[in-house]
């Protein structure tokens, strides 16, 4: 597509794309200049789709307004966004949305057996960017009038239903229809619509699923998810969700039928978008992916593995975030496992109170150091936590048999096993304010680290200003611009880790790195356990180095083994990470808070005088 | 974006305030417009499908799902009472008999000879929704709801819990910073809406719940204090749904807090009226904070009723410190730079220059300050 030509659309040489989030319109303005795409401008105006206001289109006349001021550009009409563009050069040629106003996509579903067809159903839900809020089951050790109850409870915007293998008994899944209609479900959005109930499960329950479900709910039919036992089928369901998303979620949201007009292609749930930026990242640099992007009240991981990174998973911990939902990580974290990432000691009483106060007052802002420190502290245990939620469903098909050859005779893995292997991730990419927005991209990098535990050689990014939902949506109708955008303006590359496995003895040596670094010319660094330092190696710099792991230890190639690779630089540089895989902080308080004030002072991650100001004396053993 | 500070909670003497009072399906309106309400008038009244049972027939009587319809004993849409046969099975000549009774009183719902399960549904449940507000209706949802509208003074809270509630507003304290015990509340107390100063004690909110006091307003609350309440911990601001016997209003935050005087002022000047409280806080997309209205006659026309609310920052605003530094504290806008500036934490971002009550001028994160609405 040289010729900047694509699709229905003609030439493409100004996109314009939103994203209506639940508190903040974002609008990118993304032209083509001589040397390719790049993004021109962006602007951002609060969210417009609750009362006073009820019209999302407010919000992204406001955020594009912005845009108009920023480029001198005419995007707006007395209509709306003016695309095509005409003649004169006024508006855009192409007009892409994204949306989680309104609380997003939240569905419900529901199938046999907890950790097979309705954890299927779950993946099949979460990656089409819903939010589940509650998955039912034959056996999920409710019984059926408090799962009637639940149902009628929940108020979800749909529901999938799945369950049985093709041609199995439908006695099951017929039983899962009948609590469904037992409970008369009411959709959340309207008072006079039917509940859209998506059924994808075994073929030859279809006509009683009819009789049941049919004239309760809006109910639409499709593949079954999982035909046969060992193989999942999510893309009909998905594309189902997608198309009732459209049709019944965003046509009740106030504006939204205006919004679907103005654009070039259909708008996405923000999350299902930004899932295939994901995968296309993963494309891109042919390699495995983790992504995470924490945001105020719920955390999204998604996951791309496998040998042709055919592995996407996509999870939603609703109720991990940074500011609504802050008051939850530190329940479900614990004081002990925040406080443990501080340097300065603090009154948990006030640790608490301030907690509780950024929760009633989200949008505030750390002004001190030490309030830093302590969002940043949650901000590892929210990340934490959701890669733990993560692992639970990233993982192969329970239930299934394997084929075992006879080397694996003695292999007791089990089926149902996570596919995260932390070894073979290859790059690391973090979004949300937290990381986006950390005043030194260092407390980002750290904050990934510490969270995750990458383990050998990790490249680590963030997401410059959150901009992978509307470059998820362009991916969609445009790829060239989208893969030159993300990356030369979205992706913020931090550097790389090399994080051997395995935990030495203090003074021992985690591993060598030996090699010729752009910057620093040949280096043979040895790097002793518990030790954290960087080497500066910059922004669109590599190099090849030998990293020779101490004894017990595993960079990749084996314990103890020699590990040759590439390692690529970015704003942080080559981050050597000596501290053993599982990370293990010391349990004394004043050592550990010791152990952190020297991690951060060496690889610069605060500042230094204020760090050792705050900290206090903090003496050794 | 234009508006980087957060827009602040209404303190209002007199203003219009109207409420949608809507049913959860639709159903029958008892008002029309003009009609006057009460707090406690019913406004609107359906009935909600009753709890449905499900009955696993073929297991009670050791039959094929595909052969219950015929020994049921009932058809679809019968009534049966708790405890009626519903399917009986026997064999051998009466030697061995199996019955299904009914869990509850209700209507067979459906027979699925695929499950083997029956189900029935117990009698609707009558739901009615108040005025909550004493006032006048404005709108009728024709079957959905109507409008209530009324005058009176507003102060929402920054945090609650506990739902709709109204009462006599009594002032328990002689000013703003004293924290509210136990030993400001007795008999007399009961169905009032009681106002401290710096904190709802949990000796307060125990003292209050033994005399019946309807609800509580005070600056804070210590979060030790508001687990032992409700018996769990919040994970997130999403209140009002608790099943608690006093609905309490926070309305400065968490910790020991002085109210702020303006509001403990207004809420002294209406004591003795009666006072709509509801503590539902929702603190996500479409904020919901917890509020303490209380309907009184309109001033004459042309009183001066105040300044006008605030619509934005701008020098000479009274604002509120609401993030450490200086928590809680009152200041007034001085300056508003227009370049982002560095604050401690090394993140450039807007700032405002303010003014403390000791005339000390200091430098905040305009996104740490909210406007004191307040008129």
């Amino acid at each position: 597509m040289a010729d900047g030509k694509t699709g229905n659309w003609g030439p493409v040489n100004s996109i314009l794309a939103t994203d209506c989030g639940s508190t903040t319109t974002k609008a990118i303005l993304i032209e083509r200049q001589s040397g390719g795409y790049r993004l021109v401008a962006r602007g951002e105006a609060p969210t417009t789709v609750e009362a006073p206001f009820e019209d999302v289109t407010l919000g992204v006349r406001n955020a594009v307004r912005e845009l108009e001021e920023l480029t001198g550009r005419k995007l707006l009409g007395q209509q709306g966004v003016l695309c095509p563009r005409s003649a004169d050069g006024t508006g855009t040629d192409l007009f892409l949305s994204t949306s989680s106003a309104g609380g997003g996509l939240q569905m419900m579903v529901a199938g046999v057996i907890k950790t097979m067809t309705a954890e299927s159903a779950q993946r099949a839900a979460l990656g089409a960017g819903a939010i589940v809020m509650d998955v039912i089951a034959i056996d999920d050790g409710r019984r059926p009038h408090e799962k009637i109850r639940r149902i009628r409870d929940l108020r979800p915007d749909m529901i999938l239903l799945s369950g049985g293998v093709d041609g199995g008994t439908i006695s099951h899944v017929a039983q899962v229809a009948e609590l469904i209609a037992a409970a008369q479900p009411r959709p959340r959005l309207g008072t006079s619509f039917k509940l859209p109930v998506i059924f994808a499960g075994n073929v030859k329950a279809r006509d009683h699923v009819r009789k049941v479900l049919g004239g309760l709910s809006d109910l639409r039919v499709v593949e079954n998810l999982r035909p046969v036992m060992e193989r999942e089928e999510l893309g009909p369901a998905r594309e189902e969700i997608h198309r009732l998303f459209l049709e019944h979620v965003m046509a009740q949201a106030p504006g939204y039928a205006t919004l679907m007009s103005w654009a070039s292609a259909p708008i996405m749930p923000t999350p299902g978008a930004v899932g295939l930026g994901m995968q296309n990242v993963a494309k891109l640099y042919r390699t495995s992916v983790i992504g995470v992007d924490i945001g105020g009240a719920t955390t999204d991981v998604f996951s791309v593995f496998g040998p042709e990174q055919e592995l996407f998973v996509r999870t939603v911990s609703a109720n991990l975030g940074m500011s609504y939902s802050i008051s939850n990580v530190l329940l479900e974290a614990g004081l002990e496992n925040v406080m443990r990432w501080l340097p300065i000691s603090v009154d948990p009483v006030d640790l608490k109170n301030r907690i509780r106060n950024k929760m009633i007052r989200p949008t505030t802002i750390p002004q001190t150091l030490e309030e830093l420190l302590i969002e940043q502290a949650l901000a590892r245990e929210a990340l934490r936590l959701a890669m733990e939620h993560h692992k639970t469903l990233a993982r192969g098909l329970k239930g299934i048999q394997r084929l075992r050859h006879m080397g694996e005779t003695f292999d007791q893995e089990a089926t149902g096993q996570t596919h995260i292997d932390l070894m073979e991730l290859g790059i690391l990419v973090g979004s949300g304010g937290a990381l986006s927005h950390a005043p030194r991209r260092m407390q980002a990098a750290l904050m990934l680290l510490d969270a995750f535990q990458p383990e050998g050689v990790t490249r680590l990014a963030v997401d410059s200003i959150f901009m992978m939902p509307q470059l998820g949506v362009l991916w969609t109708v445009s790829p060239e611009p989208a893969a030159q955008v993300f990356e030369r303006d979205c992706l913020v590359h931090l550097g790389t880790a090399i994080s051997p496995v395995g935990n030495g003895r203090p003074g021992e040596r985690a591993f060598t790195l030996k090699g010729t670094l752009p910057g620093a010319g040949e280096v043979e660094e040895e790097v002793l356990a518990g030790q954290l330092r960087v080497l500066p190696l910059g922004v669109g710099e590599k190099a090849t180095v030998e990293v020779v792991p101490g004894w017990g230890m595993d960079a990749g190639a084996g314990k103890g083994r020699k590990l040759k690779t590439e390692v690529h630089g970015g704003v942080c540089g080559l981050i050597l990470d000596g501290r053993g895989r599982p990370l293990v902080l010391p349990e004394d308080p004043v050592q550990r808070r010791r152990k952190l004030v020297e991690w951060f002072r060496c690889v610069d991650a605060y500042p230094a005088d204020l760090l050792t100001r705050l900290a206090g004396p903090l003496p050794r053993e | 974006m234009a508006h980087a500070y957060t827009p602040g909670l209404k303190v209002t003497r007199e203003t219009t305030i109207r409420k949608i009072r809507r049913l959860p399906l639709l159903g029958e309106v008892l008002v029309e417009v003009g009609d006057t309400v009460t707090p406690d008038t019913p406004v609107a009244r359906t009935e909600v499908p009753g709890d449905p049972h499900t009955v696993n027939i073929a297991n009670i009587l050791g039959v094929e799902p595909a052969e219950i319809p015929s020994h049921m004993t009932v058809a679809v849409g019968d009534a049966v009472s708790r405890g009626d046969v519903i399917a009986s099975f026997s064999a051998f000549l009466g030697l061995v008999h199996r019955e299904a009774r009914s869990p509850a009183d209700g209507v067979i719902e459906m027979i699925s000879p695929v499950t083997g399960q029956v189900t029935l549904r117990e009698p609707p449940l009558p739901v009615e929704v108040n005025a909550y507000l004493a006032g006048r209706v404005v709108k009728v949802f024709a079957r959905e709801g109507v409008a209530v509208e009324t005058i009176g003074a507003l102060v929402q809270g920054i945090f609650g819990v506990g739902g709709e509630t109204y009462g006599r507003l009594r002032v328990a304290v002689d000013d703003p910073a004293t924290p509210l015990r136990a030993d400001h509340l007795g008999p007399k107390d009961r169905g009032c809406v009681v106002v401290g100063g710096s904190l709802i004690s949990g000796e307060a909110i125990t003292r209050a719940i033994e005399v019946g006091v309807a609800a509580l307003v005070a600056g804070g609350i210590i979060d030790r204090d508001l687990i032992d309440l409700l018996g769990y911990d919040l994970g997130v601001a999403v209140t009002g749904h608790e099943d608690i016997a006093v609905t309490l209003v926070v309305t400065e935050g968490f910790g020991p807090m002085p109210m702020a005087p303006r509001t403990f002022q207004l809420l002294r000047e209406m004591e003795g009226k009666v006072a709509c409280v509801n503590g539902a806080t929702q603190i996500r997309a479409g904020v919901l904070r917890p509020e303490v209205i209380v309907p009184h006659e309109p001033r004459p026309a042309g009183t001066q009723v105040g300044a006008p609310a605030a619509t934005g920052l701008e020098p000479g605003t009274l604002v509120r410190l609401i993030r450490e530094p200086h928590f809680g504290k009152l200041a007034v806008v001085r300056e508003l730079p227009a370049d982002l500036t560095i604050v401690e934490t090394e993140a450039r971002v807007r700032v405002l220059r303010a003014e403390l009550a000791d005339g000390t001028v200091i430098t905040v994160p305009r996104a740490n300050v909210e406007i004191m609405e307040v008129n």
